[in-house]
């Protein structure tokens, strides 16, 4: 049992798979090579995957941004935020931009709701936003890609 | 960057801004850790008796007395058992357990022990959701310090008792939140619900006796272990003892985390965290947007089991948002149905279909597009879902609908055309 208990489980072993991905997804190969590590026929492995809104099947980016629009999201302007977020970037949820540096996902609560509205850019947290903060935020993401590129 | 505030003194914030949440010896000499080693030189069942005399209930929604649940897992005879800590808290307006993690991992820990040890336990795992990346690194160093203190491990302190904790993150489902699927999720499978009974204290993790406990519950073992049940019961009222944190959105000046005594009004809280913003007060969402609709005329009221239930609410795992009377409610009312037809799992029909057809008459009444037939239909459908779904989940999702066709019905009214 003890062995057991301390290995990771296939849920575990998608996620830090996937953050291995320079487009943060899972792709055949990947859900192949951990079917055979946890001894799973591969639909199942896929089926589980296809379960979890943070396990993706399609690439994504390099940057995911997932933004909150329940309740308390809602209520201090949420979809404000993300129309300025869509119309900053040029797309929709679901997409990635043509630089391949972003990817707009939406999620449910994610527990910062004092903070709201509030998104998460990879594991960062940006909170307290409105449509003219989120574009500066944004904007830095992509200076510093600028940078580091030269 | 979270505030809190306290009425009367804390529990389980006692901690809070005052240690280093990285640092064990911090929380040893705060007393941390004196309750284990006070339960080891004490019987399981003598504990066991305690936590049934503190009248401990759950604190991750549903109020199930804690001790009852402890005492069906250990009189099973299967082992191994386990320890289950749900941290996946995914209710929207809900952050208690994700600040009690991250500024206070060891009172968590040593809350897992304690239960492992009342009930036999030898395996814990903490079901973490993964975008909680800070609370997961102090969780892992924590979990890592009482390790090397002999704290978890083999033999712990020198006892008989072993017990090994470790953190499972899951991939972000609300459904996950249920036990069950839970369950389900570390197993590595798809988190849909099982079906109850068995229940996981009978048969849970790989069909073995399971305790699943919310981090709160868990966080106010230490202090009845230690204390004793007298103590604790010196916070609280009768039927619902010990303190309570609150988590406070919507429409309030100050938003963050409030711990209180249960017995204490709803709208002290309220005024508290500094009263309405933007407008009067219309009403409040308690216990989540799976919780109860509590109208501006009732807020006058204990927050306890009793007093709540006398108007169909209770106090959940613990969310308040404030709504003021600028706020439609059937804008409210089509927001949280959107967010349960997202997370319905899909398992059964009356809540896949119930919540994507009520969704879709809300949306439709707030267009004003809708006649009294879909207002008839949108109630039948609730109460569908209600008493015919498999989980908890479709069983709540048209709570708030539901309590505001009776309490704003005037409101839904208006908007039919
Ligand atoms: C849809 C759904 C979501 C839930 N989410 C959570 C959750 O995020 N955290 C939690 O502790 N309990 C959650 N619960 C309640 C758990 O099923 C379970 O009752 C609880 O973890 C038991 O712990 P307690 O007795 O300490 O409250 C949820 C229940 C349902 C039906
Ligand atoms: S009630 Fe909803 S969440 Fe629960 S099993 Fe049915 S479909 Fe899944
Ligand atoms: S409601 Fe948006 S983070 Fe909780």
């Amino acid at each position: 049992m003890k062995e057991k208990f301390f290995q990771k489980s296939l849920i575990e072993d998608l996620l830090d798979e996937q953050n291995k991905h320079p487009q943060k997804y899972l792709p055949p190969k990947t859900l192949k090579k951990i079917a055979k590590k946890h001894k799973r026929p591969i639909p199942q492995v896929y089926s589980v995957a296809s379960f979890y809104p943070r396990l993706s099947l399609k690439p994504r980016a390099k940057y995911i941004i997932r933004v909150c629009e329940n309740l308390a999201c809602h209520m201090e302007g949420a979809e404000k935020v993300i129309e300025a977020i869509k119309e900053f970037l040029n797309i929709d949820f679901g997409e990635t931009t043509k630089d391949g540096l972003f990817y707009l996902e939406k999620s449910s609560c994610l527990g910062l709701c004092s903070l709201a509205p509030v998104i998460l850019i990879n594991d960062d947290i940006h909170g307290n936003l409105t449509p003219e903060k989120v574009k500066e935020i944004l904007k830095n993401y992509i200076e510093k890609e600028k940078s580091s590129k030269n | 960057m979270i505030d809190f505030k306290v009425i009367g003194t804390p529990i389980l914030l006692r901690n809070i801004k005052k240690i280093d949440p990285e640092s064990i010896e911090a929380y040893i000499e705060t007393g941390g850790y004196e309750a284990l080693k006070k339960a080891l030189k004490k019987s399981p069942d003598e504990l066991l008796e305690e936590v049934k005399k503190s009248e401990l209930r759950g604190r991750g929604g549903a109020g199930f007395p804690t001790g009852i649940k402890f005492e069906i897992a250990k009189n099973q005879k299967e082992t191994p058992k386990f320890v289950v800590v749900n941290a996946e808290e995914g209710e929207p307006g809900t952050f208690k357990d994700r600040i009690i993690l991250e500024n206070d991992p060891h009172l968590v820990i040593e809350g897992a022990i304690l239960a492992a040890y009342i009930i036999g336990a030898n395996y814990g795992y903490i079901a973490i959701r993964p975008d909680y990346t800070l609370a997961i690194k102090r969780l892992e160093k924590a979990i890592q310090d009482a390790y090397k203190y002999g704290f978890l491990g083999d033999n712990i302190l020198g006892s008989n008792f072993s017990f090994h904790l470790k953190i499972k993150r899951g991939a972000g489902a609300y459904i996950c939140g249920e036990e069950t699927a839970l369950l389900e999720m570390i197993e590595g499978k798809r988190g849909e619900p099982r079906k109850k009974p068995p229940f996981p204290p009978q048969k849970g993790l790989y069909g073995k006796p399971t305790v699943v406990n919310n981090v709160e519950t868990l966080a106010n073992l230490p202090f009845i272990i230690y204390y004793g049940s007298e103590e604790f019961k010196k916070y609280g009222v009768e039927g619902s003892y010990g303190t309570k944190l609150f988590c406070m959105s919507g429409d309030v000046s100050w938003k963050g985390i409030i711990e209180i005594p249960f017995g204490v009004k709803l709208s002290e809280i309220i005024s508290l965290a500094g009263g309405v913003k933007g407008g009067k007060l219309k009403a409040v969402i308690l216990g989540g947007v799976s919780g109860s609709l509590v109208k501006y005329d009732e807020v006058d009221i204990e927050v306890d089991y009793h007093s709540l239930g006398r108007i169909q609410a209770g106090p959940g795992c613990g969310t308040i948002i404030v709504l003021n009377d600028k706020r439609d409610i059937v804008d409210v009312c089509e927001n949280i149905m959107r967010f349960f037809k997202d997370e319905s799992c899909g398992k059964c029909f009356p809540c896949r279909l119930g919540t994507e057809a009520s969704y879709r008459i809300i949306k439709k009444i707030k267009e004003k597009k809708a006649n009294l037939h879909d207002l008839f239909n949108l109630e039948r459908i609730c109460k569908t879902m209600k008493n015919a779904s498999f989980c908890g989940l479709g069983q709540t999702a048209p709570n708030i609908i539901l309590q505001s066709l009776q309490k704003f019905k005037d409101e839904w009214l208006s908007h039919i055309s």
